[in-house]
């Protein structure tokens, strides 16, 4: 059996680092578009004022970017660190997606963001603008090839188990690249991504405009952050959405721990606005509801219903219980390959093979448990309720006014009002929350899969690398230490970089700095 | 879906591939690595520091993906390489990793700000980040061919019997010097390219012959201890080259000598240690003679020389167990499924010309030597 406390500390070692890996992925997601939407401008108006916006959100841009950089190696380092028993038992289907992330999207990246920064003078005015697209393009491609490894995790389609080599196996590449749930987690991420760019460009600007600084820079910038924000926040709801409902089919669990919904509800089911779960009572208390609205949106039908926490346990229980019976074929079958009724027995059984797994937190032979056990493993099934309730509500909070905020910024640049201040000065404290939504999402999404690792295949527990606390405590140190300094060097020089502001020399080629009476046209620099 | 090419053959393919990877990324972040390694030796000034670090400020970025993507492909192609390794060489990783992490920051953040305190720093940073990777990747290829303290039991879960300085033996710490001056005399070669005529470039010169050197003598003394050492494994029963990946059909012995037993059976493999000391020596031509390109080849194929040389006389071996030879990973037993090895060479043929095209073109427009005049008002580091 394996040492929990390594457990633990591997689950608390990777979420430290993924989650501080995914404080600079949104913002170089988000950013790396709006610089070529910037450049694209330039280019085809030839103003210098393009040219500079691009420059300066590109520094700040290469800032966060490289911090992204790096914590990504530290991830894919941990797999095989701290999860080598994941790894062997997943690498045929999961590595597939992260080869082909370096191959396809990283290289690209990484390479263009070379010319992106140190090509200016030494490429065509299309040269550079196509570099800075294709790294934009680079960008975005590895959101996607990491969330179809993500996805498989969720949603482990296209593979089954092999005996003789003790691992999951590709049976069907193509469903694992189309897993409905790698697609919809893909947008809904990207669309996060860009929120968060925009909202970065949207503060900055607004903390120029607060001082009447860079005016004709802040306000264009103002206007695409606007414009690009409000499209991203619109879809990252409606694609969130989507993501919900992709839920419906495969992690029903999930979707009945962040609704907090113990039983099941008659068709269609109602919406937990607000209200406290309590796992030991088994219900939700002082429940404000909505009718209906939960089952419109996750069977999109009147008549589809959601199923509720303590149904699925029960349907864990039989899970395990089949389970146990595929462990004991593959037993049989490790003694003898060619055991005819083994093998029967396990093609009945083998989709459940994981549920019998969950037993070895407990046992190190499944089919020594007794019901005691088989009801707790079942019960283990169930991720932390209030934390999967009050996360998704505050995410789809945050994700609505995201929606608000930026269609007032639409409007009032529209309206050629850049300047109103309690706007600006609203958009500037709401600096932070994008980032908040984002790891709150992720929190949904890995946190609300657990006991398991693979949803339904393998545990967590069963993951992890036979290290001894020790070692893990020392790099779980070493991490904290270096990502703390660099989180601080970090925002130290994106702070001297935003203060120093786009022209630290003063405005360039007499462009004038003062605030223009009615702002139409945009004075001419 | 019926595969068109054979288990082996893929699994030979992948061998081979795996080793391009490795050897990519030597060659392209190993004068990286090397250049980071020499700041503090050839370049004393902060002037000449930013000369030396724009050499590869453009690029660098670009290399490094080759191990990400070498780490991407062995968890993909040889899951249980990559879950042994990973998790055996723990604390080795985590110094490497912390090491990568720097680097990158020490690039982009050490001319953000004026403070030659803060600019002394990174230099630092950059100097571990070169030097502490360079060598404890050629201590782990060392560790490689030693032998790991790892055991597996029927589940195929691995427990490690080692500790991190077991990790420092004698052998192994030669193999590690031998990649520092490996891919040092890499990065001389490269900056003595590079770099506008002027003291970078003399001193890029002048250790160079060293380092030449040192690869050279360090080369032989391994190729000497493998021969006369007690290094080497063999695989004593006939395993299906196209069998399940899992260890425990393969029966194996530690033998001395055994790792030289392959240029027996094929000799055209003495080419890969022929290459290792003939690039160092064309390298010390290059250098006589003036001719800076030569150098730089002589340094490639060098690097080409000596990593496929560990490659080609462990075979079929890859990563041998000293505590439980019989969990020894060999290309037989540690990779991928059929069907994986298989899309995963498709999707590597349509897209490796593609990487090789673009990282082409930004070598091309980043083409030339590195001046002080053209840092002082440019877009630099």
């Amino acid at each position: 059996m394996v040492d929990m406390t390594v457990v633990e500390l591997s689950r608390w070692q990777f979420a430290l680092t993924a989650m501080y890996h995914f404080l600079f992925v949104p913002l170089t997601l988000g950013l790396s578009i709006i610089l070529a939407i910037m450049e694209s401008v330039y280019v085809m108006t030839g103003r210098q004022v393009w040219r500079d916006m691009t420059k300066f959100w590109g520094t700040l841009f290469g800032i966060n970017f490289v911090l992204g950089v790096s914590t990504g190696i530290t991830m894919e380092f941990q797999f095989g660190m701290n999860w080598s028993y994941y790894s062997h038992y997943v690498g045929d289907v999961f590595g597939a997606p992260l080869a082909i992330e370096g191959l396809m999207a990283f290289f690209l990246e990484a390479t263009l963001v070379g010319l992106f920064f140190f090509g200016w003078d030494r490429m065509s005015k299309r040269g550079h603008l196509t570099a800075t697209w294709l790294m934009a393009l680079g960008t975005n491609l590895s959101a996607l090839w990491i969330l179809i490894a993500n996805g498989w995790m969720q949603n482990p389609v296209g593979s089954e188990f092999n005996p003789e080599t003790m691992r999951m196996e590709v049976t069907d590449f193509m469903a694992v690249l189309f897993n409905p749930v790698a697609q919809a987690k893909f947008v809904h991420t990207v669309s996060a991504g860009y929120v968060t760019g925009a909202l970065f460009v949207l503060a900055i600007s607004a903390f120029f405009l607060l001082n009447r600084r860079f005016v004709g820079f802040a306000k264009r910038s103002m206007t695409v952050a606007a414009a690009f924000g409000l499209a991203s926040a619109l879809s990252v709801v409606v694609l969130g959405d989507e993501s919900g409902y992709a839920l419906t089919d495969n992690q029903k669990m999930k979707l009945a721990s962040l609704e907090a919904m113990w039983h099941t509800e008659p068709a269609p089911a109602p919406l937990t606005l607000i209200g406290f779960p309590n796992r030991d009572t088994q219900e939700t208390e002082h429940a404000i509801s909505i009718p209906w609205v939960l089952g419109l949106i996750s069977t999109r039908s009147l008549d589809g219903e959601v199923e509720g926490i303590l149904p699925l346990v029960e349907q864990a229980e039989s899970r395990i219980e089949n389970g146990v019976l595929a462990y004991d074929a593959m037993m049989r079958l490790r003694e003898d390959p060619d055991n005819a009724d083994a093998q029967a027995q396990f093609e009945s059984a083998r989709d459940d093979l994981g549920y019998a797994m969950l037993l070895r937190r407990y046992v190190a032979d499944p089919r020594e448990a007794g019901p005691d056990l088989i009801a707790q493993a079942a019960m283990d099934t169930v991720p932390n309720v209030a934390v999967m309730f009050w996360s998704f509500r505050f995410m789809a909070g945050l994700g609505f006014y995201f929606i608000a905020l930026f269609g007032t910024a639409f409007v009032l640049s529209s309206m050629r009002k850049h300047e109103t201040r309690w706007f600006l000065k609203l958009a500037l404290v709401s600096l932070p929350l994008p980032w908040v939504a984002a790891e709150l999402g992720w929190l949904l999404a890995e946190y609300g899969r657990q006991p398991w690792i693979i949803e339904g295949v393998l545990p967590t527990f069963e993951g992890v690398s036979s290290l001894h606390p020790t070692q893990m405590i020392m790099t779980i140190v070493g991490f904290t230490a270096l990502y703390g300094a660099l989180a601080v060097v970090e925002v130290m020089l994106m702070i001297k970089y935003v203060r120093k502001g786009p022209y630290p020399d003063g405005p360039p080629r007499g462009a004038s700095q003062k605030p223009q009476g009615g702002f139409v046209p945009l004075p001419a620099e | 879906m019926e595969i068109p090419l054979s288990f082996e053959l893929l699994r030979v393919i992948w061998w081979a591939l795996l080793g391009v990877l490795l050897i990519g990324f030597a060659i392209t972040d190993g004068f990286d690595l090397g250049v980071a390694g020499l700041l503090p030796f050839v370049a004393r000034t902060d002037a000449e520091r930013r000369l030396a670090i724009n050499t590869v400020g453009p690029t660098w970025e670009g290399n490094q993906v080759w191990l990400i993507l070498g780490g991407g492909a062995i968890f993909a192609a040889w899951p249980l390489v990559y879950a042994v390794s990973f998790s055996s060489f723990y604390l080795a990783m985590f110094v490497v990793l912390a090491s990568l992490i720097l680097r990158p920051v020490a690039f982009k953040y050490r001319s953000k700000r004026e403070d030659p305190r803060w600019r002394r720093f990174w230099d630092w940073a950059l100097f571990t980040g070169g030097f502490v990777p360079a060598l404890i990747f050629g201590v782990a290829v060392g560790n490689v061919l030693v032998g790991a303290p790892f055991r597996m039991n029927d589940d195929m879960r691995i427990f490690w019997d080692g500790s991190f300085f077991g990790l420092l033996n004698p052998f192994a710490l030669l193999c590690g010097l031998l990649s520092v001056t490996m891919l040092f005399l890499h990065g001389a070669a490269w900056l003595s390219m590079k770099t506008e005529y002027g003291v970078v470039r003399d001193r890029a010169r002048a250790y160079a012959p060293i380092f030449a050197f040192a690869s050279i003598v360090l080369f032989a003394l391994a190729g000497a201890w493998v021969a006369f050492g007690d290094l080497g494994y063999q695989v004593t029963n006939t395993v299906a080259a196209d069998g399940p990946s899992n260890p425990r059909f393969t029966e194996t012995v530690r033998e001395g000598g055994a790792w030289l037993s392959n240029y027996g059976r094929y000799p055209w493999m003495v080419i890969a240690p022929v290459l290792g000391f003939g690039g160092a020596a064309l390298a010390l031509f290059g250098l006589r003679s003036n001719s800076e390109a030569l150098t730089f080849i002589g340094s490639k194929l060098s690097v080409v020389g000596i990593i496929s040389t560990v490659g080609v006389s462990m075979f079929p071996f890859i990563l041998p167990s000293s505590v439980d030879p019989n969990a020894s990973l060999t290309v037989w037993n540690a990779s991928s499924s059929h069907m994986t090895l298989f899309v995963m060479l498709i999707v590597t043929a349509v897209l490796l010309p593609i990487v090789l095209a673009y990282t082409a073109w930004a070598f091309k427009v980043m083409w030339g030597r590195v001046t002080t005049e053209a840092i002082a008002k440019g877009d630099y580091y």
